[in-house]
């Protein structure tokens, strides 16, 4: 009796078993087996960033730095610097000094090792006629190519990621491949993106952008000292975004943008320290946030020093 | 309360209050940093110090067009300028302020805000001008004739860096 019910099991196979057999089969078919070195598995079992410890994190980090040396023929350094404690990071921009000059763009491109071809810009400058709407910023032109600038009849806005401390796009994320620091900067792991770029359609601002296919960069073009959520080399069909040059500013840097303004309109600083250059100017200046109605909370202020 | 003893407890709490509102008075002394991490005055090269030309010169207070040495500077700051509303005429490597002090060059941003008091604190807080090193440490300040030539000073147009790829130019 008992050995004829065993038999009943083996034969009548229910849909669970059914479909566990069927996935690890498949999956079995999908994962090329030629290639499979202990860096690809590696690869395919890592955590979730936030779910590793020290020890783990340090070996994805050993694994990605050979990765990366093999690619570009030289030494990649990926660090791992936490956010410091009683910082919360904000960032001015004095539109009555910007002269949209696009020195910040390029700056950002060499620190934080975007793409040149297909390009990919962090930073994108709007120009605006004076005296018209600029909250609406589909008036604004981003191609705009004078011989000088400042031109007399128009003002600049640049605009990137405004790390907003209640943001739509970590929310939108199916996989958790993005989240929030606890010093304010909104970052992702390339690892965990899937490319669904569901956060992209989420920003309000168009601050993240799309790796359509491998970034294009030379191996001497590459700036070596590299942060695993910020500006490390990034894979085909991934989103990214500024972070504020986390590589830097963890270190107590300023951001590659705010050194390279020539105009000095650029302002970085702790949003929690009473006496930071932040803080003075969010007290005393004119100041208002992008799409403030939104809810997003953005931690960029945009002021006007000049004219009260 | 008798009046007498209001008297003498004023005058307790005035000696204990005192040294407070000394170092009150000090603070706002030191309000203004004796002195700010900037690098060298951009002098054209070969030029300081003024002294190596200008000792034993005799000094010419009266103003007119320059015409053997320094033409090259056409004063475009205020209407009716003159070299000696900056520079001092009895020891040309200092600079010198309305009240008659003396600055040194590496200083001159106490000479420009003699005039541009909002821009100079604005300037101190770290809100005008660019810094450039650590947002929680130290900071290399510029000094306001790195980027505003002193006797032309309005800044000059520069051309920008290329447009982004416009999506149509994309193959």
């Amino acid at each position: 009796m008992k050995r004829e019910k065993n038999k009943r099991r083996e034969l009548s196979l229910d849909r669970r078993t059914f479909l566990k057999g069927a996935a690890l089969g498949l999956a079995g078919t999908a994962l090329p087996l030629d290639k499979a070195d202990a860096s690809f598995w590696e690869t395919f079992f890592q955590k979730h960033f936030r779910e590793m410890n020290d020890t783990e994190i340090k070996k994805v980090l050993q694994r990605l730095e050979k990765e990366a040396e093999q690619k570009y023929k030289k030494a990649i350094k990926i660090g791992n610097e936490k956010a410091m404690p009683g910082v919360l990071f904000g960032y001015g921009l004095d539109l009555s000094r910007c002269i949209g000059c696009r020195r910040c763009v390029y700056a950002c491109v060499d620190e934080n090792n975007q793409s040149k071809d297909p390009q990919i810009h962090w930073i994108t400058v709007l120009r605006f006629k004076k005296g018209e709407k600029f909250s609406d910023l589909e008036e604004s032109e981003k191609y705009y190519n004078p011989p000088q600038v400042p031109e007399k009849e128009y003002f600049y806005m640049p605009v990137q990621c405004q790390q907003c401390e209640n943001p739509p796009c970590v929310r939108s994320c199916p996989t958790q491949a993005t989240w929030k620091d606890p010093d304010g900067i909104v970052v992702i792991d390339y690892n965990w993106c899937i490319g669904c770029r569901y956060c992209m359609a989420a920003c309000p601002y168009g601050a993240r952008h799309f790796n359509w296919s491998e970034p294009g960069r030379k191996p001497e073009e590459i700036n070596p000292n590299t942060h695993y959520l910020g500006n490390r080399p990034r894979y085909k069909g991934v989103v990214e975004k500024c972070t504020f040059c986390i590589q830097r500013t963890r270190n107590g840097r300023y951001p590659a943008c705010v050194e390279a303004c020539p105009v000095g309109a650029r302002k970085f600083g702790n949003l929690l320290d009473p006496n930071s250059e932040m803080r003075y100017l969010i007290e005393h200046k004119r100041v208002f946030r992008l799409k403030e109605a939104l809810n997003t909370n953005p931690k960029f202020y945009y002021f006007f020093a000049y004219g009260r | 309360m008798s009046d007498k003893k209001r008297h003498l407890l004023v005058m307790l709490a005035s000696f204990f209050l005192l040294p407070f509102f000394f170092s009150l008075a000090e603070a706002a002394e030191q309000d203004i940093p004796k002195k700010f991490f900037v690098p060298p005055p951009p002098f054209t090269p070969g030029i300081f110090p003024c002294s190596q030309c200008h000792q034993g010169m005799p000094v010419n207070r009266k103003p007119r067009k320059l015409e053997q040495m320094h033409q090259d500077i056409v004063l475009k700051h205020m209407p009716d300028g003159w070299c000696f509303d900056c520079h001092n005429p009895d020891n040309r490597d200092k600079l010198r302020l309305a009240n008659g002090k003396l600055v040194s060059f590496e200083e001159s941003y106490y000479l420009c805000g003699q005039c541009h008091g909002t821009v100079f604190r604005d300037w101190k807080v770290g809100l005008h001008g660019k810094r450039t090193g650590m947002w929680n440490g130290e900071k290399q300040y510029l000094l306001c004739v790195h980027c505003h030539w002193p006797h032309e000073p309005v800044f000059k147009s520069i051309r920008p860096l290329p447009p982004p790829m416009k999506p149509s130019d994309i193959k």
